[in-house]
């Protein structure tokens, strides 16, 4: 090995341990810093960094566009709800709640990549499809629409969806402060997560996939697999940040499966780098924090506010803000890679739809 | 091996296509095609441009699914199988267009032709061994995008080698390289051949004299012939159907 691979490698092993450690002081110091209020803010926080990192994974390594994020977001907060009405315990509704978007996912993808839909498509059909969860979910009003004692409840949503306990505890429920212990405690782990799978062989060929799939099947992967693997991989992600969503509000309503949703999340990757993970996360934060500020006030629309903020950023910074700030601490720092640098802000291009020679 | 005759096919051939035909709408791209390569042979593809070459390799590697005909490697009937599917059967390709991983470094684009049959540390030991081959070392943590054409190449060459393909098939592997390029090229593809099967389609007739042993020519989507370098490139009808080439 050369030198110059291993010092990459232990850099990249440095920002792992950076981020986790940053995720894991915010974890522990948040409590003592900010009141209950405060940590019901950052529990959305969390909830919405997750969905980011769903969306980051599969749009930005994986190379899919999965522009319907939010089917899987809804059906994760849905399934968690369902089941934890019917079931008392929230154990095992957490597990299912990961598992059903996951298990939908896995049929939808061998539907998608299995058939050979181009890739504008999939664009086309897992946005159709999260509408179609919206519309579905909107026109389940009335108590005959019932999964056990479970009532959809239509657009209203399901109200006082009762939160997580302590494993094998019903009645020893999770106040805010346990629900945010959760909640992050889910990102650094659904983070560690990520950048494992990303330097196993699994994840190397995935984005190598992104990059060429030609190429990639010619050396004997087949990319359908892998697609399969990563879109419920995603799916799967965005289902716990809809459980950790439901359990944030405490209630459900099918404005998870809103077109917004969907919208929201790639603006939250576009804005913080597509092709990270890091990225994601500090945009969701950042644009979640905008959106929350214009809540409060009525002098301008916030989904207008939103759409200013994406074609500025598209228009001043393209790659995004993580990549971006790092470019430019490689250019200010001793230059020692310069290669390298160009290298990772050379990747979030690559993964757009119709790079050169990347495509078929 | 000496020279083998058309349709004198050795006793058990490592690839064999039979009949192949591939139409673009009206166009016969290849037009039945009759194909033999032993184990262990080095085989040159030489014809005009759109003679049908890279096409053939498109069918003998999964891109393509032949119109009509068969392709054979060793006991197993290949035709219309999945290019990954071909690949783990062993066969690999440097495509006419170099298809690499462009925003992946050197050492990575290698890495994930060597990992598909072993374990990370094997495979990290073989694109080590891969990149000294390829003399690639010295570039090795640099993104493959950035690079020139003559370089990408070879990325693109170690990445087919790090999967140990038994049948290596190399579309112009000369073009757009410098003189020296050309020759470590060419001394590389002996190296291959002694333990693995190859085909290479090549323009540069320097560069076949300097490899060759059998060659087959291809023309207007169908063999015109097949014998000796010596004898191929002293043969009229193949300098009239380069030359009428050159001239139209
Ligand atoms: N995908 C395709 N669709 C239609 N025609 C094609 C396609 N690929 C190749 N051809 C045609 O088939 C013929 C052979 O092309 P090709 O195999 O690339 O030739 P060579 O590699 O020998 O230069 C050419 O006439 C070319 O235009
Ligand atoms: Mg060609």
């Amino acid at each position: 090995m050369t030198p110059v691979h291993l010092s990459a490698r232990r850099r990249s092993g440095l920002s792992f341990l950076a981020v986790v450690g940053a995720g894991l002081a915010i974890l522990f110091g948040a409590p003592h810093l900010v009141g209950t209020y405060g940590l019901v803010q950052l529990t959305l926080f969390a909830a919405v960094a997750i969905f980011a990192l769903s969306q980051g994974f599969v749009w930005g390594f994986a190379g899919i566009m999965s522009f319907g994020q939010a089917a899987f977001l809804g059906l994760g907060a849905y399934a968690y709800a369902v089941a934890a009405i019917d079931m008392g315990d929230s154990t095992v509704p957490v597990l299912i709640s990961v598992a059903v978007p996951m298990l939908f996912a896995a049929a939808l993808g061998y539907f998608m990549f299995y058939g050979r839909i181009s890739d504008a498509y999939i664009g086309v059909i897992t946005l159709t499809v999260s509408v179609i969860l919206f519309q579905l979910t909107n026109a389940t009003s009335g108590s005959q629409y019932h999964i056990g004692q479970a009532e959809l409840g239509g657009f209203n949503g399901m109200p006082s969806v009762p939160p997580i306990n302590v494993p094998g505890m019903p009645d020893d429920q999770l106040d805010q402060t346990g629900i945010w212990y959760v909640a992050m405690g889910s990102l650094v782990v659904v983070y560690a997560f990520l950048r494992a799978l990303l330097a196993s062989r699994f994840g190397r060929v995935v984005v190598a996939i992104r990059e060429n799939e030609t190429r990639a099947q010619l050396i004997g992967y087949d990319p359908r697999l892998y697609k399969l693997l990563s879109f419920t991989v995603s799916a799967g992600i965005a289902g716990l940040a809809g459980c950790i969503y439901v359990n944030w509000g405490g209630f459900i309503s099918p404005t998870v499966f809103a077109l917004s949703m969907s919208a929201q999340v790639i603006i939250f990757v576009l804005v913080g780098g597509l092709g990270t993970l890091l990225g994601p996360i500090l945009g969701a934060v950042l644009i979640q924090g905008l959106i929350n500020a214009a809540g409060g006030q009525s002098a301008v629309d916030p989904n207008l506010g939103l759409g200013i903020i994406l074609v500025a950023f598209v228009l001043l910074i393209p790659q995004g803000l993580l990549p971006t700030a790092r470019a430019l601490l490689a250019r200010a720092g001793s230059r020692k890679e310069p290669a390298r640098a160009a290298a990772e802000t050379a990747r979030p291009l690559a993964a757009q739809p119709l790079a050169p020679e990347t495509r078929r | 091996m000496t020279a083998t005759r058309p349709g004198a096919a050795p006793l058990r051939p490592l690839l064999q296509a039979t009949d192949v035909s591939m139409r673009f709408g009206g166009v016969k791209a290849v037009d039945s095609v009759n194909f033999t390569l032993g184990e262990v042979e080095l085989r040159c593809l030489i014809g005009p441009n759109g003679a049908g070459k890279s096409t053939f390799f498109k069918m003998l590697t999964g891109q393509l699914k032949p119109s009509s005909g068969q392709i054979r490697l060793r006991d197993a009937d290949i035709t219309g199988a999945h290019p990954h599917e071909i690949a783990r059967a062993g066969v690999g390709i440097k495509t006419q267009v170099p298809n690499v991983f462009n925003a992946l470094t050197v050492r990575e684009n290698v890495f994930i032709g060597a990992a598909r049959r072993t374990s990370v540390k094997r495979a990290d030991a073989i694109v080590d061994e891969m990149l000294v081959r390829l003399r690639l070392t010295s570039i090795a943590s640099l993104a493959v995008g950035q690079l020139a054409h003559g370089q990408r190449q070879w990325v693109e060459i170690a990445t087919v080698l790090a999967g140990e393909p038994e049948l290596v098939l190399l579309d112009e592997p000369a073009a757009g390289m410098t003189q020296d390029e050309v020759h470590r090229t060419a001394e590389l593809i002996g190296e291959i051949n002694k333990t693995h099967a190859l085909i290479v389609v090549e323009h540069d007739m320097p560069f076949i004299r300097l490899i060759a042993k059998t060659v087959t020519v291809f023309n207007q989507g169908r063999i015109l012939m097949e014998d000796d370098v010596g004898r191929v490139l002293a043969d009229q009808r193949v300098r009239d159907v380069y030359l009428g080439k050159q001239a139209a």
